[in-house]
């Protein structure tokens, strides 16, 4: 248990377009370059339109499995691969990394990529994993997945594109909404998204 | 770089939509601050209640915040799914002096000359939930300028830009987790929530732990403000001791003398999940590598 409380996150607001994005800043490999692969997807909102304006961070172990926690995301030379990107959605919601399949970091693991997302309205960040859709034996042995019912367990899966790229896209909400992560152990993020729906049906 | 988007660049880029589009979508009405301020009240009254009945506090933002009506259709409504931390999870991307440069810490000398406003320093540390300084890590800050206005091609305000201030700043913690910025004091601004919305001053902050779960997005706030009870942005911390934490103090230590005031606010990430070495507890990170 944390000794200290955590100070509270913030939405990212409307206005980060000219701050977090840099150049080359969603490229992780250089587009082409071999064993580089597209991922890409869509932001949608509750109502099913497309988020014009949201932020994703993706973070993960190179092709071997090996997390690398090397320099240089924001200076990128186009060599090093440093395992993190940021990418900001355009105009029609549409995201897009060049990165490289993730490695299983144990043998027989599921591989995934850790991803973050950040929207204007979106009060705190939301965590949550992309997983390569391959080994279906991987994915039924995986903790997470499996404590997932079929149908939440599918958004945090990615389609193979004939191309070899990934497609996965997020839903913030409704009924085929992202399974979204807590990894606090007191539940605490859980607990205020619960009490504020019953306040709100409450007032109904 | 972000420096390199002038002022002069971003305006005369052709209009694009509103930053915060009206909330008309929500009811037909005019909204007015005393419809959402009622609305922030009964929720904060409903949490005063549940405190009084035994119930803990809440640390973090309601992510289905309806007064900020933005949120409405951009949270989850399932309850987010507890996961333990795995592999990548527990590790955080490195940034190093190679990612930024020295002086991208102050935000008053990235022009030919010097910013309009009140010239500020905001410095503070950035601890894990066990008070661990995180060293050698990235911390990203963004904001309007002195008279309310953001660089940012959506934000619409008219108030004037300053030719001399672009309002992104960037730097990488200390050994003892120590940041600190040179910047000018930010302005009050509206936002189309309802009418007559107005944020109280704000400075954005993006920073990274040690594991990729700490990851925080925030604003910082200052002391007094007068928009706290009306924003409902500040306001979805429903815990009063939560949103303090989010406010500066003035720090007269931290002033420089016919120089600039200070103001001192310390970040807390949630506690970290790895099993540490002990390299890694006396802040062995950063670009030594």
């Amino acid at each position: 248990m944390s000794k200290l409380t955590p100070t509270p996150g913030q939405t990212v607001g409307p206005f980060y377009g000219y701050a977090l994005p840099f150049n080359k800043d969603n490229e992780l490999l250089a587009p082409g370059s071999p064993g580089s692969i597209r991922l890409q997807g869509t932001v949608y909102d509750g109502s099913g339109s497309t988020i014009p304006d949201a932020i994703l961070e993706i973070w993960q172990p190179d092709s071997e499995g090996n997390i690398v926690q090397r320099t240089g995301s924001l200076v990128r030379d186009g060599y090093t691969f440093t395992g993190w990107g940021r990418g900001s959605v355009g105009n029609s919601g549409v995201y897009t990394f060049t990165t490289v399949n993730p490695g299983p970091t144990a043998p027989g693991a599921a591989a995934f990529i850790s991803v973050a997302v950040f929207a204007r309205g979106l009060m705190n960040r939301l965590f949550t994993r992309v997983y390569l859709p391959e080994n279906e034996e991987a994915l039924a042995n995986d903790p997470l997945l499996s404590s997932l019912d079929p149908e939440r367990r599918k958004t945090l899966i990615a389609r193979r594109d004939p191309d070899g790229g990934l497609t996965w896209d997020i839903r913030l909400q409704g009924g085929d909404e992202t399974v979204f992560l807590d990894f606090q152990k007191d539940g605490s993020l859980d607990t205020s998204v619960n009490a504020d729906h019953s306040a709100r049906e409450n007032q109904a | 770089m972000p420096q390199e988007q002038t002022a002069q660049a971003l305006e005369s880029e052709e209009l694009v939509p509103p930053a915060e589009p009206h909330a008309a979508h929500h009811s037909k009405k005019v909204e007015t601050q005393a419809d959402l301020s009622a609305e922030i009240k009964t929720i904060g009254d409903r949490y005063a209640q549940a405190l009084k009945n035994g119930r803990g506090p809440e640390t973090m933002p309601r992510l289905d915040y309806a007064p900020y009506r933005s949120s409405i259709l951009r949270h989850p409504t399932k309850s987010l799914h507890h996961a333990d931390p795995e592999t990548i999870e527990l590790y955080s991307p490195a940034f190093g002096h190679q990612d930024v440069h020295a002086l991208e810490s102050d935000l008053t000398i990235q022009h030919n000359g010097e910013p309009q406003g009140e010239r500020i320093i905001v410095a503070g540390r950035v601890l894990d939930g066990d008070g661990r300084p995180v060293a050698g890590q990235l911390v990203e800050i963004w904001q309007a300028n002195a008279s309310g206005r953001y660089i940012h091609k959506r934000d619409q305000h008219p108030a004037p830009l300053d030719p001399n201030f672009t309002g992104v700043g960037r730097c990488i913690t200390g050994d003892d987790g120590s940041y600190s910025f040179t910047t000018i004091k930010p302005g009050a601004y509206p936002w189309k929530n309802h009418l007559n919305a107005w944020r109280p001053a704000h400075i954005h902050f993006s920073m990274f732990g040690s594991e990729f779960t700490q990851r925080i997005v925030t604003q910082m706030y200052f002391p007094g403000d007068q928009l706290f009870p009306l924003d409902p942005i500040y306001q979805s911390i429903v815990d009063q001791d939560a949103r303090d934490r989010l406010v500066a103090e003035y720090d007269h230590e931290l002033t420089s003398p016919e120089w600039a005031l200070g103001y001192k606010w310390d970040i807390i990430l949630t506690g970290s999940k790895r099993t540490w070495t002990e390299n890694e507890a006396y802040g062995d990170a950063g670009d030594e590598e």
